[in-house]
């Protein structure tokens, strides 16, 4: 007779269950429902008191109506009520009903708070276990507050039950990981960490649980947990699976516990007791040996159990990757299952595989399971375990196996599902790009990833081929024919005309010499597809037209016919009208030389991360690119993934070997001092908000660049020439950009450079003076023309005076056609200062006004004067500034290669001297110095920590002055 | 724990109508581990049943397997032979058995007459409580 006849009094609920059971349909049902909700209401509501057991019986279906997958808003008042009953049968319920149907209601907490806190008081284990499930199952940090205290007090106390350690333990573990703050460490703890030795086999299974969560924050206080655990685990491996009795499962001795202790032992490194290791090492041994005895039952349930456990204590060695031994045995395990059966067991095999890939030790050993992975890939029927492949495949893939496993990869994108596409597209697009050795296999890569799987080519994946083409002068022409060809196919992705457009844009006349790709035929082509394509790619498309004027002139008069045509001129999406008009007027305008200037090919893009990894590791979470990342990987052991051979710092461009991506080391600038700062100035296509790759936005902090662009209808814009910056190695050159940011705008008829000197009289270090060269591109002359120098204002500007005093002399009114001024700006610092000073340029050109407002490159850290100081007073002023505003610090990643040279050289260009032997860290740059104004000296102390591995910096600023913390902080961060 | 037609028959937590759905989609040779969000889910078919679990990604997927079948064996041991209906009209008494064995989403309990002692203990209780309401009814 089946147990549940027992004392099973609710005649009513089993009425009810029946009837909704007998309904003939959903409405039928609903209906019973709402009767059965009105029913219930108007019996909560009467006058006539309900006793306990119509209560009961009443939450009870409410509860069963809730399940069914309706709402449920009442009912809790009712709960609480059986909840503060004496009756075990009534406060079971009344607890179930709060546990599962969670009310926020303060009030409604308040009485359930009250409630459990007697039942807590009542030493009635029965009842203290029920409320403790209560507090475990709501987890409410409101319960938190009332009981956090006082749960560990019942988890050690001597004469607790088992049964309620064990709830202690688990609701503390809930509290804790709802609201870590509430619960107080104290003597407790330790006592905690006993109980891993207690003789009850289920308290020790709470046990390990809690501890396992709390020792990750506080690790110290729990280390004692390593070698109790090492024991218990030891005991627990050896025993006969007999021993444990009725925690024995499927003659498994305790899986469950020894999986959890398996996983404490993961929270800490290897044991440093000799002793207590060798002893561990034993019982991982052990349990790879019993994987490989016969198994005691057929039953599933014996092997996964023992699989969990050694699935389990291969994370462990994973964990601590210093047993080559283990790590290999464990590979080997995984190996099996690879082709095992039970697809749960290879769908493991492939994961746990993964992580193996990334050690040292066994990647060559996992590499032999190449042939059965792609196996896999290509026959497993279940998504999720492809998936896991296609995850180790990646994790696997170096330089000598990339073609195979890219190819493959490739194949699969054909067939997956739709799910996991993107994320294939990203993998093959890492991997063809991180283990290339010859840039004409990543481009054909990357155009096939167009073909399968256009629609899941990013942005980022197909910016980056842009950016590496644009890099690598041995494969434009290369790329340039490939796209040609891939663009003939007559229904061809839209991102294949982008990256054809842009590539045929820039270098279209690499194979402009075979007629069977001369100019009007690639022109042909491409505006082919024009009119099929969205805003986005058509403004590219624009640009590569007016790119193709300058290329090859015999278009001309067929591109401006189509950029003249009224679908251009008038069109209603404003980006394509203003480009269509610019570029008309351009190409009608512009000399030839002008042309040339202005359509110049793209300069090499600065070498970083590449955007498509941070993608994935954004798609994937953290650990996503183990494959590529290469902080744990040792130096000594780059062969793994097919090693990159460092750039030397005197090559500008990549060499063929290099890393194309810049991910381990990317080019340095060609002579460090001077350019230091050129990157920030570069038009950067991958930086702006919308896809115009040869119309890149400025960067907002570039200088001398234009801060409002002029009206599309304007013909003037602005083009900035490299100034001479490099014979004044002192302040102005380094580190500041030096004004060599190209305008990209869409005419061209002035460039201004600039230059700056300490002058003829040596000036006081709180002035500078700089030169600047105004020229007129243009053969036309330009009138009342006037430069000003203007500060903006801020909130930090005086109404009366801004914080610097300029002193300009005039410069002729008129500017010949092709003539070049000078003008000599005196400069000097009254206050500290955040935003830059303005240069304001207005002149008539063909009778029509023009105005250019240009950022200057003035900077604070111009007036800093380096200061010598010895460690002690360093560390002496260091302390005294010490208020937290007086701080200033960023941690960010490295934007350029992380040479110590280069380093020094930009924080002497900075401003500040350079302190050896201050910092107890050789790698740490210490420096100081004075920023000088005349209204009062701000000391400045700075220390930066490169993390080569980690290709992060930590910067700190420690000024007397807090804006000038931050702003320094800011514009030295730049630098890196 | 759903059934095959999708009614939820017992839940905490995490369990919703979308995971339940894509469990139900999954045919019988596939895997019982499937990424969902950012979670795990285990899951496995008993009869009409199906039992599903939510785990996080370090956590063990083989023993997460065995707790739903030691979960099982517990429901039939108490309800002898347990089929779906013994659970949809004693839901309670499901819910019970589980916060016995399983406590803030860790195992508390593995062995199986620990928990069914007390579970019984409860019923127990519980009888007596009857006994003795039933008793003062008479006397009334």
């Amino acid at each position: 007779m089946p147990a549940v006849s027992k004392g099973d009094g609710m005649r009513g609920l089993a009425v009810f269950i029946s009837d909704i059971r007998n309904c003939k349909s959903k409405e039928a049902e609903i209906k019973r429902i709402n009767k059965e909700l009105a029913n219930i209401r108007s019996k909560f509501k009467g006058d006539k008191a309900l006793d306990g057991y119509s209560k009961k019986k009443y939450v009870c279906k409410l509860l069963f109506i809730f399940l069914l997958g309706h709402d449920i808003d009442f009912g809790h008042m009712e709960a609480v009520n059986l909840l503060s009953s004496n009756k075990y049968t009534e406060k079971q319920i009344g607890y179930l009903f709060i546990s599962v149907l969670v009310n926020s209601n303060s009030e409604l907490i308040r009485l359930i708070n009250n409630a459990i806190k007697n039942d807590l008081a009542s030493r009635n284990p029965t009842f203290m276990c029920l409320a403790l499930h209560c507090i475990a199952n709501v987890g409410s940090r409101e319960m938190g507050e009332a009981f956090a205290a006082d749960i560990p007090r019942i988890l050690v106390a001597g004469d607790s039950m088992d049964s309620v350690k064990q709830s202690a333990a688990l609701c503390l573990l809930r509290l804790y990981k709802a609201s870590p703050d509430l619960v107080p460490m104290g003597e407790w703890t330790a006592r905690v960490v006993h109980l891993l030795n207690d003789q009850h086999m289920g308290v020790v299974t709470a046990a390990v649980s809690l501890i396992t969560c709390l020792c990750k924050k506080n690790p110290d206080d729990f280390k004692t947990c390593v070698s109790l655990a090492v024991s218990r685990l030891s005991r627990i491996v050896s025993s006969a699976s007999t021993d444990l009795q009725d925690y024995t499962y499927y003659f498994v001795p305790a899986p469950w516990l020894s999986v959890k202790l398996l996983r404490l032992l993961q929270c800490y490194p290897p044991p440093e007791d000799a002793a207590v290791k060798g002893r561990l090492v034993e019982c991982l041994e052990t349990v790879l040996n019993k994987a490989q005895e016969p198994p005691k039952s057929k039953k599933v349930q014996h092997s996964n159990a023992k699989n969990a456990i050694l699935f389990e204590t291969i994370s462990l060695i994973i964990h601590y990757d210093s047993e080559p031994n283990l790590l290999v045995r464990a590979c080997n395990q995984l190996g099996q299952f690879l082709q095992h059966r039970e697809t749960n067991l290879r769908y493991l095999a492939l994961e746990s595989m993964c992580t193996l890939a990334s050690s040292e030790f066994s990647h060559e050993a996992v590499k032999t399971h190449i042939d059965t992975v792609i196996n896999a890939l290509k026959t497993e029927r279940d998504v999720s375990v492809r998936q896991r492949a296609a995850d180790l495949l990646y994790a696997m893939c170096d330089r000598s196996n990339a073609k195979q496993i890219v190819s493959e990869m490739l194949r699969y994108l054909e067939t997956a599902d739709y799910a996991i596409r993107e994320e294939i597209v990203l993998k093959v697009a890492i991997l063809a790009e991180k283990y290339a050795v010859d840039y004409s296999w990543y481009v054909d890569t990357i155009l096939n990833l167009i073909r399968i799987a256009g629609d899941y080519v990013s942005e980022e994946v197909w910016y980056r081929v842009l950016q590496i083409v644009t890099n690598r002068d041995d494969v434009q022409g290369y790329a340039a024919k490939t796209v040609f060809e891939a663009l003939q196919a007559p229904a061809c992705h839209e991102n294949m005309v982008k990256v054809g457009g842009y590539i045929l844009g820039e270098f279209g006349n690499l194979i402009a010499g075979d007629p069977r790709s001369s100019p009007p035929v690639q022109f042909s082509l491409l505006h082919s597809k024009f009119h099929l394509c969205s805003v986005a790619t058509r403004a590219l498309l624009l640009s590569t037209y007016i790119k193709f004027i300058n290329l090859f002139p015999e278009t001309k008069a067929t591109i401006q016919g189509v950029l003249r045509a009224g679908s251009q001129l008038r069109n209603a999406d404003v980006e394509l009208q203003q480009r269509a008009v610019e570029y008309l007027t351009l190409s009608s305008v512009a000399s030839t030389d002008v042309l040339a200037t202005v359509l110049e090919e793209m300069p090499p893009f600065p070498e970083r991360e590449s955007s498509i990894l941070a993608k994935l590791k954004r798609k994937k979470g953290p650990g996503a690119g183990s494959a590529l990342d290469d902080g744990r990987r040792d130096p000594s052991s780059n062969d793994i993934n097919g090693g990159m051979e460092p750039t030397p710092s005197t090559v500008s461009t990549p060499s063929p070997s290099a890393d194309l991506l810049g991910l381990r080391a990317a080019p340095p600038p060609a002579a460090p001092p001077a350019s230091a700062g050129a990157g920030n100035l570069l038009v950067d296509v991958f930086d702006g908000p919308a896809a115009q790759p040869s119309l890149g936005p400025t960067p907002e902090e570039a200088f001398l660049s234009e801060l409002e662009p002029p009206a599309p209808e304007s013909p003037m814009a602005l083009l900035a020439d490299p100034a001479p910056a490099a014979e004044h190695p002192r302040h102005l050159a380094p580190p500041a950009p030096s004004g060599l940011s190209e305008s990209s705008q869409s005419s061209d008829r002035t460039w201004v450079g600039q230059r700056d000197s300490d002058g003829a009289l040596p000036p006081p270090p709180t002035a500078g003076r700089m030169y600047l060269f105004y020229g007129n591109k243009t053969s036309v002359q330009f009138q009342n023309f006037s430069p000003t120098v203007v500060h903006p204002g801020d909130l930090q500007t005086h109404i009366l005076s801004g914080p610097l005093a300029v002193q300009t002399k005039r410069v002729a009114a008129q500017v010949d056609g092709g003539a070049q001024v000078q003008q000599v700006l005196n400069i000097e610092c009254l206050r500290d200062f955040l935003t830059p000073p303005l240069l304001s340029v207005r002149f008539r050109y063909g009778g029509a006004p023009q105005a250019l407002t240009l950022k200057l490159p003035v900077t604070i850290n111009k007036f800093f004067q380096p200061t010598e100081m010895a460690a002690q007073d360093f560390f002496q002023r260091w302390k005294q500034l010490s208020l937290p505003q007086q701080e200033a610090q960023k941690i960010f990643k490295a934007n350029h290669p992380m040479d110590a040279e280069v380093t020094k050289a930009k924080l002497l260009g900075f401003g500040s001297a350079l302190l050896d032997n201050v910092d107890p860290n050789p790698e740490n740059f210490v420096g100081a110095g004075i920023i000088q104004t005349k209204a009062l000296q701000v000391g400045c102390l700075l220390r930066l920590e490169p993390n080569a591995q980690a290709q992060m910096y930590r910067l700190t600023l420690r000024t007397s002055k807090e804006p000038v913390s931050r702003h320094l902080c800011e514009l030295l961060a730049q630098q890196f | 724990m759903t059934c095959r037609q999708g009614k939820l028959r017992l839940q905490k937590w995490y369990i919703t109508r979308e995971l339940v759905q894509t469990v139900l989609a999954r045919k019988p040779k596939m895997c019982s581990f499937l990424e969902w969000r950012d979670l795990k889910i285990v899951y496995k078919r008993y009869a009409s049943l199906y039992f599903c679990c939510a785990i996080e990604d370090q956590d063990n997927e083989l023993i997460t397997l065995e707790i739903i079948h030691r979960y099982v064996e517990l429901l039939d041991k108490y309800f002898g032979s347990v089929c779906e209906l013994d659970i949809i009209f004693n839901f309670e008494k499901a819910y019970f058995i589980l916060d016995e064995f399983l406590l803030g989403g860790e195992v508390q309990e593995t062995s199986k007459k620990n928990v069914l002692k007390a579970i019984e203990q409860a019923d127990l209780l519980q009888e007596k409580t009857e006994t003795i309401s039933v008793l003062s009814n008479i006397k009334s």
